[in-house]
């Protein structure tokens, strides 16, 4: 694991805990207090604040030059963003769901991602682009997925999903003030919305003073020796929940949260499995071609990586659209119960 | 000139909605107080209620048979209703139940309903293409069939709808985009997002006939879409009709609307074209035992409806896995986990 501060308590003041979007939001207004060249562009950021509060309280700190409400125009707006990164500016613009982005598409994966290759590093693009994930709650196949897995795969973007307050700080601010274009993508679930209760994981002690976490650091949420669950998002919390569970009937379980994908942390994740000798990938992604093969595929390359690996298994959306019924939609995300079962599995326990 | 069987049938349309929505809203809430729960109660997920956008529904879709195709947008309800959607089929659809027009994929945002040319989608001006393509295959197959994309005002600066007048006037297309102007795209004011405050001149760019209707008003809409509908029918083109609608809800319930004035709501709330429609309605001596009458049969056919879907079987959660192709292939990636090496799985 690279080294990153990890106790809250080094940072700063400690005895408050805020939501994920608090914490995200205070990187922001951090960075933008710091830096002229920092704007916000997105649908409803102003006076809504975000439909996710991601912008919330911002628009009076900053007004409406630099807390852009924009047109429902994603490839002109996250275009515009890369233009105006390319300018030598730090733009940040937001899709509203992720599932939204084929909308603007060309704009992120033809530009933003390429722009620096196909100069040959003559120019870089300097951009956040932020966007809600994620389902359960019944918004179904247009509104409820998280898509990583498909910005991971081409290459140029760095790819950053927190799982949790602190988490979400620390790489906000590394991802604005990084010179490449970042993939700032936040789970709906974990919010802290009013309307969407969140799980009681992610909202934690947040310093007040700025801190960095560098991408490509993962973290070992809880450690444990038995089995190796690697996971993101959302899914760190479920994950913790079942290791709470199989510790009961002592399966320890280590629980990894990559919380960048580009870089992957692959060191952490293959330390763990030498350790353990079982790997469980959970993903709130499609199975086929993601993020849950990639992690066992790095595992498997090691040195002696497959001699290491007793048991593999893969806890995924399988590939299918997300349904919008509550009992479909329950069946293909998968939950703490399907996460013990998979671990149980790798454990040898069946 | 509309008929007076035209106003009533409009007036059923528009009230049946009304009530439909407002019946809708009750079984939403439930499951979600004190608390505000999203996914919690027997309608779970984002609910987009269309009260207040009934006149353009109905005044639109009193021209279509079966055979015109709708596509329609996050908000759709009140369109379905006007273009004849199995009123029950959709709602245990929007209640999640196995006999819903989709078994229960869909949910509110995407209704399909192939016996009447109806589909909704959830992404902004998404609904455009697909509705050239009907035009195109009316086209090719030299029917009169025409094909209808309703948008929200905030949509008509979507690539997506743009592209879409040029392609269907190039080709003329027998394709008529609706724009409903409630004056927000969720919390954003239009003159926020465009300096052309009558949508209907994005027509002017590409050369096609572009109308606005100004008042939220049933007769007016049907007048206009007869021209329009009816020149898509004579092969004459695509047309681009604005109406003015009032949003007299939030932009999804639970949207608390911090950013709108009272005066704004209580505004939309003064303008109701149902109102206005019934006294038309006098104007052309109905009485008010027939719109008693209209007004109670809506509510019953909407009761049936939801008491009809709350007694379907919800899906299976296996049901799931079905679906995704009309041919499944063979060797689709098996959703159980694997099973883990064991002493007795050789390598070779
Ligand atoms: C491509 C895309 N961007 C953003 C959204 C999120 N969104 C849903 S409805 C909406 C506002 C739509 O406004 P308008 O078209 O005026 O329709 P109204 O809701 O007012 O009926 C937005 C931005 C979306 N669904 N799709
Ligand atoms: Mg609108």
């Amino acid at each position: 694991m690279a080294q990153q501060e990890k106790d809250p308590a080094e940072g700063g003041q400690t005895d408050r805990s805020l939501t994920m979007s608090r914490a995200m939001v205070e990187a922001i207004a951090h960075e933008m207090r710091e830096d002229d060249d920092v704007f916000y562009m997105g649908e409803d950021v102003a006076d809504y604040g975000g439909i996710f509060d991601s912008t919330e309280g911002l628009l009076e700190e900053f007004g409406r030059d630099r807390i852009m409400d924009v047109p429902i125009s994603e490839t002109a707006y996250i275009g515009a963003a890369v233009g105006a990164a390319q300018a030598g500016m730090r733009p940040i613009a937001e899709l509203m769901f992720v599932d939204f982005f084929g909308v603007g598409m060309d704009q992120i994966y033809n530009q933003m991602a390429k722009n620096t290759y196909m100069s040959g590093g003559a120019v870089s693009v300097p951009m956040v682009l932020t966007a809600a994930v994620g389902g359960t709650y019944n918004d179904a196949a247009q509104h409820s997925q998280t898509l990583y897995g498909t910005f991971a795969h081409l290459p140029g973007m760095k790819v950053v999903v927190p799982s949790t307050a602190y988490d979400a700080k620390g790489l906000m601010h590394n991802a604005i003030r990084d010179d490449d274009p970042v993939v700032y993508l936040f789970h709906k679930r974990l919010m802290g919305i009013g309307w969407l209760p969140a799980p009681d994981g992610p909202k934690t002690p947040v310093p007040e003073d700025e801190y960095t976490i560098p991408f490509g650091s993962a973290d070992v949420k809880r450690e444990g020796s038995d089995v190796t669950v690697v996971t993101l998002g959302l899914h760190v919390h479920r994950a913790l929940e079942a290791a709470d569970e199989l510790a009961d009937d002592g399966i320890d379980a280590e629980v990894v949260d990559l919380r960048t994908l580009v870089p992957l942390d692959t060191e952490t994740v293959r330390d763990s499995v030498a350790k353990t000798g079982r790997l469980v990938v959970v993903d709130e992604d499609y199975r086929s071609f993601g993020v849950t093969g990639e992690i066992v595929a790095r595992v498997a390359e090691a040195e002696d990586g497959l001699a290491a690996l007793e048991a593999v298994e893969r806890v995924a959306v399988p590939d299918v659209p997300l349904p919008y019924a509550r009992p479909m939609e329950n069946e293909v995300i998968p939950d703490a119960e399907d996460i013990t079962d998979a671990v149980r599995a790798a454990h040898g326990d069946e | 000139m509309v008929s007076v069987t035209d106003l009533q049938e409009m007036y059923e349309a528009m009230v049946t909605a009304r009530q439909y929505e407002e019946r809708l809203q009750e079984e939403y809430l439930e499951g979600k107080q004190p608390a505000f729960d999203i996914s919690a109660g027997p309608i779970p997920g984002e609910l987009h209620l269309a009260a207040g956008h009934e006149a353009s529904g109905a005044g639109v879709c009193q021209h279509l048979r079966d055979d015109d195709t709708v596509t329609a947008p996050h908000r759709p309800h009140h369109i379905a209703v006007a273009k004849g959607v199995d009123l029950k089929r959709m709602t245990a659809e929007i209640f999640g139940r196995e006999t819903g027009l989709s078994k229960g994929k869909g949910g509110h945002m995407h209704l399909f309903d192939p016996d009447v040319n109806f589909a909704c989608s959830g992404i902004i001006a998404e609904g455009c293409p697909p509705a050239v393509g009907a035009g195109l295959a009316a086209k090719k197959r030299n029917t009169d069939s025409v094909a209808v994309a309703f948008l929200g005002e905030g949509a008509i600066d979507q690539g997506a709808f743009l592209e879409s007048l040029n392609l269907a006037a190039v080709q003329d297309l027998p394709v008529v985009f609706v724009v409903e102007d409630n004056d927000w795209a969720i919390s954003m004011p239009k003159d926020r997002v465009t300096d052309v405050e009558n949508g209907a001149r994005r027509a002017d760019g590409f050369d096609m006939p572009g109308t606005r209707v100004d008042a939220d008003d049933a007769v007016a809409v049907y007048e206009a879409a007869r021209e329009a509908i009816g020149r898509a029918q004579d092969r004459n083109g695509p047309s681009l009709l604005e109406v003015q609608v009032h949003r007299r809800m939030g932009h999804f319930m639970g949207d608390p609307e911090a950013y709108r004035s009272d005066e704004d709501k209580a505004a939309a709330e003064r303008r109701d074209s149902i109102d206005r429609l019934e006294a038309d309605l006098r104007a052309h001596g109905v009485d008010d035992e027939t719109i008693d009458e209209l007004r109670s049969s809506a509510r019953e056919r909407v009761e049936e409806a939801i008491e009809w879907a709350k007694e379907q079987p919800e899906p299976e959660p296996a049901d799931a896995h079905e679906d995704v192709f009309t041919n499944p292939p063979s060797g689709v990636t098996d959703s159980e986990p694997n099973v883990a090496k064991t002493e007795t799985g050789g390598d070779d």
